[in-house]
């Protein structure tokens, strides 16, 4: 969940007044949601008692006339949707509210600022007298406010680095949650059962509930792990580790959950009830990825048909994903594991095949989904503080916390030990105390506790109590410190850098070199493996996932396009042909680095003559003119169709194109007198996009339609210095545009080989794309309401 | 006897050199003996290609295969910087066919299209550009402002240290080398 920074004014103080008291009026409105429903759950009643008897005592004709109501309040009606929306409004506003705040963000995790808002309004609302409603309730939590928060961070989930620490993560996820249940449980047993002197409460604790506290405070939270880790910007190891091991442990907690659950009723467990948990946990975990991993390639499936349906082509992703948890949880196997598994299962498939605009609105709709959640869980954590009902024992609670701390501490420490004998790259000292130290506890734990019967469990207030000490130790004393311990121990942060081709190239050919040498060797490594899998998705899987000629296109050349069509994006935000704002500025260009090719034949340049003004004027109306032809035939806007993108629709006839392009442009050698001016120059990919990119509504390179009318003129004597070869200027332009690939720098005459021709070309580069991207005069903006924005 | 202790001194000698275990060069003998057929020697198949020998032996062997060791724990930061730099040097070699100490456009647009030369035909124009835009990528970011009349000859081996510095070659470029025998299988001569 990305924190934006949002625009820090210098007078950040005066701007936060107003929020505030946009604030409170929330909070005030939210307080009058409570309070009405009391006030109007008397009249209508009576109201309606008044009505019956009326109409019992009069008879038939002799109602009582009431006037017409003009305005009415039923806010019976609007109930549970009004006070939902005010909640998730509240939970975004004070998201905003606390970037206004100067230096805020930077201390104190969001994660803390959330509770003590919850804790306010939970207060608030008790102060009013009202009952607090019970909104962490376990239904609403599992079914609605989990699932998008691990949805994004499944789909999002970096496969390789996840992949090459499995077996760390699973170790820690497995073993040190097991290890942490039965220490903790264990520990606490023993604690609440000395004191032999007074007869305490905590006598009653038997040996199982106490299992059953250890197994449900014993997990780290994905929630919890996730809102913290994202501010502190640490290495992709550690990052991968904590979280994966936040993820991959609900298999373990539900297994322990049931099973401890079940026979705290019969109050002993067996050697045959353990075996049947282990079998049990096996089944949970790979039952919950099985799921997870039918309903991805199902989605994978789905999404290959949808080019013609672009519209609802996110949704598919979203309520395969939905359902693939709600299937797992009605087994009870592991619903996270299942959404992980899918979101996973279906990523590199489902991004083959849809469009760039359904990419960005996932990415958008996961994004924001999961961050109103996360709000919400925090938020609700603080309000059902307040609720109650505590039960407050010092003994247990700061025993818990301390077992906590403990156990993991030597869990992390004793799993590494045993870790590091398999692994290549080692776990340092630095990066087990941040694996350590970074196992919070959040909502789950919370909710999991909610979940237990009172009947069943006297001592569950106990437990809750206990449980929401520990999560507010982990959130605001781990959360808080977390951050000046990692530039303490400089821990090693994440690289901001984007992956560069440069990059890629040499990992795709490490691959393959470590493949080869493995075999050399002889021995079947894990880059072997990996090899196998790659080949079987591409010789049998993608081949039925992902529709046309995708399937058969490589990794390289895929994230070469995604490249060229970021730089293309950038190049016209930027203003179109002024310099390119790379990471490096730099004045190297493509001529740097061609080995010196001789001059392009000579009767060409000799017919570059500098062109007038006046040329200028109407070649640039003509153009303007044939645009605008193009954009009226576009008119006709239907809700349920996109604009076509031909970017989508005719990725391999861009590539034909250019070939033919080519071909054109060597015909076109010869032609040396003719204007012709097509309303539509083709098309180098780049140049293509670029332009649709900043002009939605020239769609006019539509394959269909790009052989528009182009006007011949001849000149009145072909040696006229007059005379523009405006064509070649433009295949010239375009064949510059292909060697450069991935910049289009104005060269302002400098570079090249012919200097006054150079600069012509350039200017008349420059001015190309600056009179395309100028929708023109009368242009209406009709068709789309928004330009083609990443 | 005698046999065997001069053999072990010669391990020994080699472990010292590479670096390598004894057991791991044990193993590596005897693959290195099915390799070629017991003989003393591997012979090359493509003997006429640019840039390789005839015929290599085993300590030539054990000295392509050190380059794959991976970091220890008791590494240190210098001698973790001095293995980066060595299999740098060695994916630099082999890049570097031409053996003049640059790789040159020609060169890399090799290494592009042979990579992607198993993924069907593959249009010349996008190897050519991808070849392109990562060599100007190269370029603009090791020596930034070059005036247009320059050419950049080629990607010397301190360019090629810096582009790549972010993958962090030593904790990338290994392989796990097993100290106790496994049943290792028949990779024959007929690889692809």
């Amino acid at each position: 969940m990305p924190s934006r920074t949002g625009s820090h004014s210098p007078t950040g103080i005066g701007k936060s007044l107003p929020e505030r008291g946009l604030l409170l009026l929330m909070v005030l409105v939210l307080l009058e949601g409570s309070v009405i429903p009391l006030g109007a759950a008397s009249s209508p009643d009576t109201g309606h008692q008044k009505n019956v008897d009326n109409h019992k005592a009069e008879g038939e004709k002799n109602h009582t006339k009431k006037a017409f109501p003009v305005l009415d309040l039923d806010y019976r009606h609007i109930q549970t949707p009004f006070e939902i929306s005010l909640w998730v409004l509240l939970a975004s506003v004070m998201k905003l509210g606390f970037h206004m705040i100067p230096r805020l963000p930077g201390i104190v995790p969001e994660s803390c600022l959330l509770i003590t808002v919850g804790l306010l309004v939970g207060g608030l609302i008790k102060l009013a007298g009202e009952k607090v409603p019970p909104v962490l309730d376990s239904q609403l939590f599992f079914l609605c406010l989990l699932p998008p928060i691990i949805l994004d961070a499944g789909y999002f989930l970096p496969i390789r680095p996840f992949m090459e620490n499995l077996g760390t993560i699973l170790m820690f996820a497995v073993v040190g949650t097991l290890w942490n249940a039965f220490f903790i449980g264990g520990l606490l047993y023993a604690v609440c059962q000395i004191q032999p002197a007074n007869p305490n409460e905590l006598h009653q604790l038997e040996i199982l509930p106490c299992l059953l506290f250890g197994s449900i405070i014993s997990a780290v939270d994905p929630v919890a792990v996730l809102a913290v880790f994202e501010e502190i910007h640490i290495n992709e190891l550690l990052h991968i580790l904590v979280f994966g091991e936040s993820l991959l442990n609900d298999a373990v907690t539900v297994v322990l959950y049931h099973l401890f659950e079940e026979y705290s009723a019969a109050g002993t467990v067996t050697v045959l009830d353990g075996f049947l948990g282990i079998i049990s946990f096996l089944v949970v975990s790979l039952g919950g990825i099985l799921v997870g991993a039918i309903y991805g390639i199902l989605a994978a499936f789905t999404s290959r048909f949808t080019s013609h349906t672009r519209v609802i082509e996110p949704l598919f992703v979203f309520v395969y994903s939905y359902m693939a948890y709600l299937s797992a949880e009605m087994f009870h196997l592991s619903g996270i594991m299942a959404l992980i598994a899918c979101g996973a299962v279906m990523r590199p498939y489902v991004e083959a095949n849809i469009s760039h605009k359904s990419h960005t609105t996932i990415k958008y709709f996961l994004k924001m989904w999961s961050s109103v959640s996360e709000t919400l869980i925090f938020i609700f954590l603080g309000v059902a503080t307040v609720d109650g009902p505590h039960h407050w024992n010092w003994t247990f609670v700061t025993v818990t916390v301390i077992l906590c701390l403990v156990s993991r501490v030597i869990g992390v420490v004793g799993l590494t030990c045993v870790i590091n004998k398999f692994r290549i790259v080692k776990l340092t000292t630095k990066d087990q105390f941040i694996v350590a130290y970074g196992g919070m506890r959040g909502a789950i734990a919370f909710s999991l506790g909610f979940l237990l019967k009172k009947e069943e469990f006297p001592m569950r207030e106990m437990f809750l109590t206990a449980i929401i000490t520990v999560i507010f130790f982990t959130v605001f004393v781990q959360g808080m410190t977390i951050k000046p311990l990692v530039e303490l121990l400089a821990v090693k942060k994440k690289q901001e850098a984007k992956r560069s081709i440069n990059e890629e190239i040499h990992t795709q050919f490490l691959d393959h070199l470590l493949t080869g040498i493995e075999d050399i060797c002889g021995h079947y490594g894990h880059h072997h493996w990996k090899d196998k899998l790659n080949r079987f998705n591409k010789k049998y899987v993608k081949k039925c996932l992902i529709a046309g000629e995708r399937s058969k296109e490589p990794q390289l050349i895929a994230f070469y396009h995604k490249m060229e069509m970021k730089q293309a994006i950038d190049l016209v935000e930027s203003g179109g042909g002024v310099n390119l704002p790379s990471a490096v500025p730099s004045t190297v260009s493509m001529q740097n680095i061609q080995p010196k090719k001789p001059p392009p034949a000579k009767p060409v340049e000799k017919a570059l003559p500098k062109m007038t003004k006046g040329r200028e004027e109407e070649i640039r109306q003509i153009l303007r003119s044939n645009l605008q032809k193009t954009r009226q035939r576009l008119r006709s806007y239907n809700r349920h169709t996109l604009v076509a993108d031909p970017y989508e629709d005719g990725f391999s006839e861009l590539l034909i194109k250019k070939q033919k392009m080519i071909a054109l442009e060597k015909k076109i050698k010869d032609m040396n007198y003719y204007l012709t001016v097509p309303a539509a120059p083709p098309d180098s990919p780049t140049m293509c996009r670029a332009r649709l990119a900043s002009d939605p509504q020239s769609y006019s390179s539509k394959p269909a339609m790009d052989r528009v009318p182009t006007i011949q003129v001849d000149l009145a004597s072909p040696q006229s210095p007059d005379s523009v070869n405006l064509m070649d200027e433009f295949r010239r332009a375009d064949q510059q545009e292909e060697d450069q690939g991935l910049t289009m720098k104005a060269p302002s005459g400098q570079s090249g080989f012919n200097r006054p021709g150079e600069a012509d070309r350039g200017r008349e580069q420059q001015k190309l794309t600056r009179c395309l991207s100028d929708p023109g005069p009368s242009a209406d903006e009709e068709e789309e309401e928004e330009p083609f924005l990443p | 006897m005698g046999a065997s202790q001069t053999r072990t001194e010669k391990y020994q000698d080699l472990a010292d050199k590479t670096g390598f275990s004894l057991e791991q060069i044990e193993n590596l003998h005897k693959r290195f003996q099915r390799l070629s057929d017991n003989e003393e020697t591997i012979r090359n198949q493509h003997p006429k290609e640019v840039g390789s020998c005839e015929e290599i032996g085993f300590e030539q062997f054990l000295m392509v295969m050190s380059h794959f060791r991976p970091p220890s724990l008791k590494t240190t930061e210098e001698e973790k910087e001095a293995m980066r730099k060595e299999k740098l040097r060695f994916l630099f070699n082999m890049h570097d066919t031409g053996n003049d100490g640059t790789i040159t456009l020609v060169e890399y647009r090799k290494v592009v299209e042979e990579l992607l030369s198993k993924s069907g035909d593959i249009e010349q124009e996008t190897v050519k550009a991808m070849a392109d835009a990562a060599m100007l990528e190269v370029a603009s970011t090791n020596v930034p402002h070059m005036a247009p009349d320059e050419f950049y000859e080629g990607i010397t081996f301190e360019h090629f240290e810096q582009i790549l510095k972010g993958l962090e070659m030593e904790t990338k470029m290994y392989i796990r080398f097993l100290d106790v025998e496994t049943p290792t299988l028949s990779c024959g001569n007929s690889t692809s």
